[in-house]
């Protein structure tokens, strides 16, 4: 009897969960706020300031969701997660987008069932080596002992790479970044790997940044992006068309200084379309004509959310690299608004 | 009488004055000579402590007193120093208040924690002071649900419900315990629940739509007051649990002695963190989306269970440590079970057991920093997580982790220092 009660109950939860994941878009417009979850904190790309108010580069995809879809880029709930942490947050339901710099890879989005909506940064692991080395090439480092963090896809990364071009490394495991800090300046380690994007985070922080430099080669790919659940794709256009339509505007030249002016009309029909002055498409994802023009307006064009938080400008000083628009030789190619 | 002609020349009649004693033997000369300059090994290991000290400190103090406050990022900070060693803390200033409430917690109440847990002092004196008047328990009693409504805000009839709730069990218990003891005490938890459960929608219905204390949310705790939470309440809880533990796993009784060896050796049998990942993460899949079980409440379950796992162990070596004519004694005087445990058994099981119980309560209090792992904001992950992470203090650890180290140190060493004026005090053997 009172198993039956129990399974019932746990049933009775399944279904409240299925229900639940059928229409996130509802679920967010009946809360007045969108759960996103985050990393507890990584340079550049999301940490809280003095004030305790979220920012970075992760951080603008929720505020741009959030504002396409309820209108007010801080009705934000930020949730953060650590790297055990986050999936099990957006499989349970209890955030319904996660921006936390996390690998696109096959066995997440397929065994996981997550659906990954883009790509928001092209990473890729690198290394850093003093420049008093006077190593100019990856290659040049046969029997270099290696500050490694273990147990991560760089760990393994770093034996293919090795093994490739048959030298030989000595692994220093370490734990954190932190900690992979404190042994490269103690000199434990000659080289530290890790993804560019933290490297240069790293350096930026050393005392002396100019003594030590990146090597050109990286060793991986590390396409981080924003995910959803699977089984709610109208929820995963919303998000996806969202971080798109941040990444066309760059192209399209619209900013967050002249969007104003743009959306009383402009004879560029794509430009038109995309700010809701032309066409349904905000209709076609359930929500209203300037869906794209609040996102946009949120934090500016993909462009502006790069040089604000992690570009050359800033402390991090990341160039735009892979991350350029495709017309500049990078990777960022969003499908056409139409 | 004495014969003065004998072939002694001289003979001494009287004692001689005290001499003081040799220069090199008293004062600071002589604590010198004995202390630090015995024989050549002692000297030369006087010499290389003397050595090690200087080393560290010439290290240290500069960096100490040599420190930058008031700058507003690192490189600020070392732009301030120039080169010359000193410690950057102005991390600690400017973020003082995340270490200690956490960067949700709202400014403009950071007075409330503050006042709790001075109360907190009022509170607990009397349980750890015999000497003050007992009419302060009075307070004791009522403290957690005051520091609760001033923690957590909101309506003041949810802790006023609580209490009634509390009140309401006692007096059941107190009418029907004169029956039997499983009476009265089952008979409490009912009249309790059914207080909690009425007076919910009682208070759900009356409460004001904005309280005179903003509610806080339990997600915007963080800082030290979270680990002071955590601490504070589940050591006071895991007390009497290890003590009900401990005497359910020595009970006559098949069914309450097997609850209490099972609980017990599964959760010592468990590191903490793997309850907490439980706490935070596997529950989440079984309770309907859109259930509100406070995280923190999940958290303090779960160590609260760890701990009195542990304390039930520690309080068992004490009541084994007893010898049997104790117990014997108890039953000749007529007394019952529950009389003699709490008259004769107990004072003195207890009393073996305090070092066992406070190693058990440091060890906890240290251990609520593991809730950093579940993406809570304790000090240590304040530190690891957002302070680390913004791009004007990233990179300073020492400043950071030293200032987190100095607060849990002044605690436990309080506690320690606690535990072994308690020792003295109770000390009725004769040594």
């Amino acid at each position: 009897m009172k198993k039956s009660v129990l399974f019932g109950a746990l049933a009775g939860a399944t279904l409240a969960a299925g229900a639940a994941a059928a229409g996130t878009l509802e679920d967010v417009q009946a809360r007045g706020k969108l759960n996103c979850g985050v990393t507890t904190g990584l340079v550049g790309f999301a940490a809280p300031d003095a004030n305790g108010e979220w920012n970075g580069f992760d951080v603008a995809v929720c505020r741009a969701v959030a504002a396409a879809v309820l209108g007010d880029a801080t009705a934000v709930e930020f949730v953060p997660t650590t790297g055990k942490t986050r999936f099990t947050a957006l499989a349970s339901g209890e955030i319904d987008m996660l921006a936390r710099n996390t690998t696109w890879t096959f066995s997440r989005d397929v065994d996981l069932k997550f659906t990954f909506v883009g790509v928001n940064y092209y990473d890729g692991q690198g290394f850093m080596v003093p420049k008093e080395l006077g190593v100019s090439s990856a290659k040049e480092l046969d029997g270099a002992t290696v500050c490694i963090q273990t147990g991560t896809t760089t760990e393994l990364n770093l034996a293919d790479f090795f093994r490739a071009n048959n030298i030989s490394y000595e692994p220093v495991p370490i734990e954190t970044n932190a900690e992979a800090q404190q042994q490269y300046l103690a000199g434990a380690c000659d080289v530290y790997t890790t993804d560019a994007s933290g490297l240069a985070a790293t350096r930026a922080t050393f005392e002396a940044p100019g003594d030590h430099v990146l090597l050109p080669e990286i060793i991986s790919k590390e396409p981080l992006g924003p995910l959803v659940r699977h089984g709610d794709d109208e929820w995963g256009d919303i998000v996806r068309w969202t971080l798109n339509a941040l990444i066309t505007a760059e192209e399209l030249g619209v900013t967050s200084a002249n969007i104003a002016e743009l959306s009383a009309g402009t004879n560029n029909p794509e430009i038109n379309r995309l700010l809701g002055t032309e066409g349904t498409l905000g209709e076609m994802l359930g929500l209203d004509a300037e869906w794209a023009k609040r996102a946009i307006m949120a934090g500016g064009n993909y462009g502006e959310i790069f040089a604000g938080n992690i570009g050359e400008s800033t402390p991090i000083g990341l160039a735009r690299g892979l991350n350029a628009q495709w017309t500049d030789g990078g990777l960022l190619y969003s499908p056409p608004f139409r | 009488m004495a014969d003065t002609s004998n072939s002694i020349a001289f003979v001494r009649t009287e004692t001689l004055p005290q001499l003081d004693p040799p220069a090199s033997e008293v004062g600071v000369i002589g604590w010198m000579k004995h202390n630090l300059f015995n024989g050549v090994w002692g000297t030369l290991l006087t010499l290389l402590s003397l050595w090690a000290i200087y080393y560290v400190l010439s290290g240290f103090l500069p960096w100490l007193l040599g420190g930058v406050w008031g700058t507003n990022s690192l490189a600020e900070c070392r732009e301030v120093l120039g080169g010359a060693a000193g410690g950057c803390f102005s991390v600690l200033s400017e973020r003082w208040n995340q270490l200690l409430f956490g960067f949700t917690y709202p400014e403009e109440y950071y007075w409330r924690p503050t006042v709790a847990f001075v109360l907190l002092f009022v509170a607990i004196a009397p349980v750890m002071f015999s000497m003050l008047p007992r009419v302060m328990l009075v307070f004791t009693a009522i403290y957690p649900f005051l520091a609760f409504h001033l923690i957590w805000g909101g309506t003041i009839l949810s802790p006023l419900l609580a209490m009634a709730g509390f009140i309401v069990g006692y007096l059941a218990y107190s009418r029907l315990v004169n029956q039997s003891f499983a009476m009265g005490f089952f008979g409490g938890i009912v009249a309790a629940v059914l207080t909690w459960y009425i007076g919910g929608f009682i208070v759900d219905a009356i409460a004001p739509e904005n309280p005179t204390l903003g509610a806080v949310p339990s997600r915007d705790m963080g800082g030290f007051m979270l680990n002071m939470i955590l601490g504070v309440v589940c050591v006071s809880l895991s007390i009497p649990l290890g003590i009900a533990l401990a005497l359910g796993r020595q009970s006559d009784m098949p069914i309450i002695k097997w609850i209490c060896v099972v609980f017990i050796e599964f959760i010592r049998g468990v590191p903490l963190i793997t309850l907490l990942f439980v706490a935070n993460v596997v529950l989440a899949y079984f309770l309907p989306p859109g259930t509100n079980f406070d995280l923190i409440l999940r958290v303090i379950i779960m160590i609260t269970m760890f701990a009195s796992a542990y304390i039930a162990e520690v309080i068992r070596g004490g009541l084994a440590a007893l010898p049997r004519g104790q117990y014997e004694a108890a039953d000749s005087l007529g007394l019952d079970y529950a009389q003699s445990m709490r008259l004769i058994i107990l004072p003195q099981a207890l009393k073996i057991s305090i070092p066992g119980i406070v190693n058990v309560a440091v060890g906890l209090f240290k251990d609520t920093t593991l809730v950093s792992i579940i993406s809570m904001f304790d000090l240590v992950g304040m530190i690891r997580g957002p302070i680390l992470a913004s791009t004007e203090w990233n990179g300073v650890y020492w400043e950071l982790f030293g200032f987190a180290a100095f607060l849990f140190f002044i605690v436990c060493y309080g506690i320690s220092q606690y535990s072994q004026w308690l020792e003295r005090q109770l000390a009725t053997d004769h040594r």
